[in-house]
């Protein structure tokens, strides 16, 4: 059933929402200054809380069931993390506040910030960047202008392994670096033979993501990190998978330069439908005076008697601010909020039960799915959504077939270094009820695949909508409730 | 906490991969790195995890403690119940982007209903889903305007009274690229002759034209003459809007603007400490294959049904990589969302009558405020909306701290961001503010200053 836009709901003179009267004088208002038009629809708060509510239905979500979603980390999302972020004290602070008026804010972002360096083994840490992405922009403009401080303007090459996400190679890019893609070896890790021909006195850096997007921890990471260091390039890890690491071991420790987190993901704060997220960027000691305008810090210790205040503070060799005031703050608290629920048992825990889940999972399909790269996995593995036999059956038909099993697909055809990839990362909120559930749906598919594939073809049966014509939306471009006025 | 492994399970699993222990599993990494001992605070139930968040939250001063007339760019509007009431639902808040169309019809025709509404808000012809908020709007704006022209026009003329932070942040994104040159909001110009200034340096070099409406000090300005002049040299230009302001004033659109950006935070966003908030983004239709971000588009099933899904992808860096329009993965889904729900809610009336109390406490605070002793508006002749600068007698930072004991959070000190305007206090006012609370703004200020 479509359900009407809320243009469609509107009636003329209806009202969802009154304010109280003005209590103060009327002014003029300047007329040469007015709108004609306020082209909003009116309708009454009942019908709007239905509209949304019935919207809501639409979709599939955590709360609803599994969501094998690689390389996002579709973890369980606590409630109380939604209370906390939602306290007055703190969802009735403004921005630009006083800093003795929001110590509280001040002490909870300088505490997350200790904790965060804690877990992965860093000196420094910035908690502006809005996303991952952001994080990784941060990380590439410290790198370049780390080498432009030491006289380095001609390392301008960023290698970049052929498994990585989309967004690393699109940041370097931003950040003015030239994008080298460098080769996987034939177990998945780097290729170090490659990787040594790459690195010359024009290296800036390697961004690797670790574990890698199969879901496989480079085996040989001291040597990788090393061979970059001795060529003077800086070594950029993407955190997007350090749910798998937490409290394993860590990434500052093994060498990495630079990290950042994505809090949506490892620390349980909701993906909310493609946002918010939250990317933090931590860094070696070398590379503080470089952090993004500001970071939170003690500014004064204090005594005895009164608690230290805690303030801001621009770092000397700041590459500038990402985004206005300081994070995703809501965000932060929930994530602030997890960690202290967790503890550290609790977080190494958290990637002891990841781990587990994935090899479980891995271990169920890969007699009946192809595993390309078979080697214990981490939190995530990577599986070929196609067989030789039944060429007309694609990683897509799989993964549309598992929503009429009540599954969301996992991630499918990335990364791009396996054919028709469907890449499975069950995290550890999943039981092994659920994860049996899946396998079950799974090897039932593979069956159909042979037996009935027009299940697979015409799948999903019993959503709101079935398959989707993408190529119409991009040939029509509508993309509003009414149609855009022609040339 | 939050794993439901029993020591069965765990065993069943075991088995099955063929490891004795689950830290078995964890065999390839390097063993001296392997295992270490997190420094940590001890974990907490769920009751004293909430006993210890409230007690940090309590640590804060908020509106709801003291009257605040901060603004500079974040506004403490009310957020009617209804607003996050939805956005608790789990269907919403714990869905993924939504890759999948077939179940996350939610969260598309939500997103779709807000390009609408924003569209129409703006007057411009599409809306993206979204960028992080107001300044990475903005320097993404840039971004588009440089790519627009392949790189080929260089100059980006700035005005200075756009959000000193907006300003800040397109320079950190256009560090690496070498080319560009940013022009209008150097220290020396003077701040009643931005306009003039601006629309004198516009050239055929120039790729783009900011400006914000109201400006970072409240001001309406017309930009039809600016706007004209720069598209006689080809040249774009971008309005950073507060969108409570469209309520009342000429939507850009209707004056000729192609890009407008603007933080959309007012509708229906809490303040919290300033995230997350929502970056407008806004285009003539003729840009739209070069924005950055998500779109939602409409289309049909297979059955023909309406439908929408996540379009125009090729741009985006998971298709283009190094090649693509910006690195950005993601968009502000559920704060847009929230958005959608307060503007459907509020409707044409409550939205028209929300601007105009802002415009009108404004105008009472500032018409108060001028008749005390040693105050005076910087710029009495400009119209102006929500916001207002104020020149006090003594420096706003030495005010401000007398007014805290008041329970009064003061207006934002400019002299941090404008040299020239030393004891100048920019004055926000919302629907929250009542007149009562605008006379006691009032004696305070003139017991502190004769004090």
């Amino acid at each position: 059933m479509a359900e009407l836009s809320v243009f469609e709901l509107s009636a003329k003179g209806r009202l969802g929402f009154r304010f109280p009267n003005s209590d103060v004088p009327e002014y003029p208002l300047p007329d040469s200054l007015l709108r004609e038009e306020l082209p909003l629809p009116e309708i009454s708060e009942i019908d709007v809380v239905r509209h949304f509510t019935r919207l809501s239905q639409k979709n599939y979500a955590i709360d609803l069931g599994f969501y094998p979603l690689g390389s996002c980390t579709m973890k369980y999302n606590p409630k109380i993390n939604e209370v906390t972020a939602r306290l007055a004290g703190f969802s009735l602070t403004h921005p630009l506040q006083p800093i003795d008026t929001v110590q509280g804010n001040l002490y909870l972002l300088y505490k997350l910030q200790e904790y965060l360096m804690e877990i992965s083994g860093f000196s420094g840490i910035t908690l502006q960047p809005a996303a991952g992405a952001q994080g990784e922009l941060v990380g590439a403009l410290i790198i370049r202008k780390y080498h432009l401080d030491n006289g380095n303007k001609h390392r301008t090459k960023m290698l970049i392994p052929d498994s990585a996400h989309g967004t690393n190679p699109a940041t370097s890019a931003m950040a003015g670096f030239d994008v080298i893609p460098l080769p996987s070896d034939k177990r998945g890790n780097v290729d170090v033979k490659a990787l040594k021909e790459l690195c010359d006195d024009q290296l800036a850096g390697l961004m690797l993501t670790n574990p890698n997007t199969l879901g496989l921890f480079d085996e040989n990471i001291l040597s990788v990190i090393e061979i970059v260091h001795e060529a003077g390039g800086l070594v950029y890890g993407d955190g997007a998978n350090l749910n798998a690491l937490l409290g394993i071991t860590r990434p500052g420790d093994l060498g990495f330069d630079i990290m950042h987190f994505n809090l949506h993901k490892t620390f349980s704060t909701p993906h909310g439908g493609g946002g918010p997220g939250s990317g933090p960027v931590a860094v070696a000691d070398y590379l503080i005076d470089y952090l993004p305008d500001p970071i939170v810090t003690v500014v004064d210790k204090g005594d005895e008697e009164n608690p230290p205040l805690y303030g801001f503070l621009r770092p000397a060799k700041t590459i500038g601010r990402l985004k206005s005031y300081h994070g995703h703050f809501g965000v932060l608290v929930r994530a602030y909020t997890y960690i202290r629920m967790l503890g550290a048992a609790g977080l190494k825990d958290t990637a002891l039960k990841a781990v587990l889940n994935a090899n479980y999972l891995c271990s169920k399909l890969k007699g009946t799915y192809t595993l390309p790269y078979d080697r214990t996995c981490m939190h995530e593995f990577v599986l070929e959504g196609v067989w030789k036999d039944i060429p007309d059956i694609h990683a897509l038909d799989i993964a549309k077939r598992l929503i009429d099993y009540n599954f969301h697909p996992p991630t499918n055809y990335f990364p791009l270094i396996v054919h028709e990839a469907l890449m499975i990362e069950p995290t550890e909120s999943e039981s092994l009820e659920t994860l049996d559930q899946f396998v079950e749906a799974m090897l039932k598919i593979a069956e159909e695949a042979r037996t009935k594939p027009e299940l697979l073809h015409e799948a999903p049966h019993n959503t709101p909508v079935r398959r989707c014509d993408e190529l119409k939306a991009a040939r029509d471009l509508v993309f509003c409730c009414w149609p855009t006025s022609a040339d | 906490m939050y794993t439901p492994h029993t020591q069965h399970d765990v065993e069943v699993m075991l088995k099955e991969i063929g490891a004795e222990r689950i830290e078995d599993l964890f065999r390839e990494i390097p063993s001296e790195y392997r295992f270490p001992k997190l420094n940590l605070p001890d974990p907490l139930t769920e009751l004293e995890a909430l006993r210890e968040l409230e007690e940090i939250a309590s640590a804060n001063g908020t509106s709801s403690e003291m009257i605040s007339f901060l603004g500079a760019g974040a506004y403490d509007h009310y957020v009617p119940a209804a607003v996050d009431m939805l956005l608790r639902r789990g269907e919403f808040y714990t869905a993924y982007t939504p890759y999948q169309p077939e179940v996350s019809q939610g969260t598309l025709q939500a997103i779709f209903e807000y390009q609408s509404l924003i569209s129409g808000l703006t007057g411009m012809d599409v809306s993206n889903a979204s960028h992080y908020d107001g300044a990475t709007s903005a320097a993404e704006a840039v971004i588009l305007a440089y790519h627009s022209f392949r790189g080929k026009r260089n100059k980006f003329l700035l005005s200075k009274a756009i959000n000193p932070q907006y300003r800040d942040v397109i320079r950190t994104y256009t560090q690496g690229y070498e080319n560009i040159k940013f022009v209008g909001d150097e220290p020396q110009t003077n701040l009643e002759q931005d306009l003039e200034n601006l629309i004198s340096k516009i050239d055929q070099d120039t790729a783009l034209v900011m400006v914000q409406y109201p400006d970072f000090f409240g001001r309406v300005c017309d930009f039809k003459d600016l706007v004209d002049v720069a598209h006689k040299h080809g040249a774009l230009v971008a309005v950073a809007v507060n969108p409570i302001a469209l309520g009342l004033f000429i939507p850009p659109g209707d004056f000729g603007a192609d890009i407008v950006i603007g933080e959309g935070q007012p509708l229906g966003l809490p303040l919290s400490y300033g995230g997350p908030y929502l970056g407008i983004f806004a285009t003539k239709k003729e840009l739209v294959r070069k924005i950055a971000g998500r779109l939602v588009g409409e289309t049909t099933d297979v059955e023909g049904n309406l439908a929408y899904v996540l379009t125009l992808t090729a741009r985006e860096q998971h298709i283009r990589r190094e090649k693509a329009t910006s690195n950005i993965c993601s968009n502000q889904g559920l704060m847009a969302l929230a958005s959608t729900i307060y503007l459907s809610l509020l409707g044409k009336h409550g939205f028209a009558q929300l601007s105009n109390l802002c415009y009108q406490k404004a105008h009472y605070a500032a018409d108060q405020i001028s008749k005390l002793d040693g105050f005076e508006l910087v710029y009495p002749n400009k119209a102006f909306f929500n916001e207002f600068l104020i020149r006090c007698p003594k420096p706003v930072s030495m005010i401000n701290l007398a007014l805290e004991e008041h329970f009064i959070v003061g207006g934002y000190d400019v002299s941090k961001d404008y040299m020239e305007l030393k004891n100048c206090m920019l004055i926000a006012l919302t629907e929250k503010i009542s007149k009562e609370d605008i006379d006691s703004l009032c004696e305070v200020l003139e017991e502190v200053t004769n004090g």
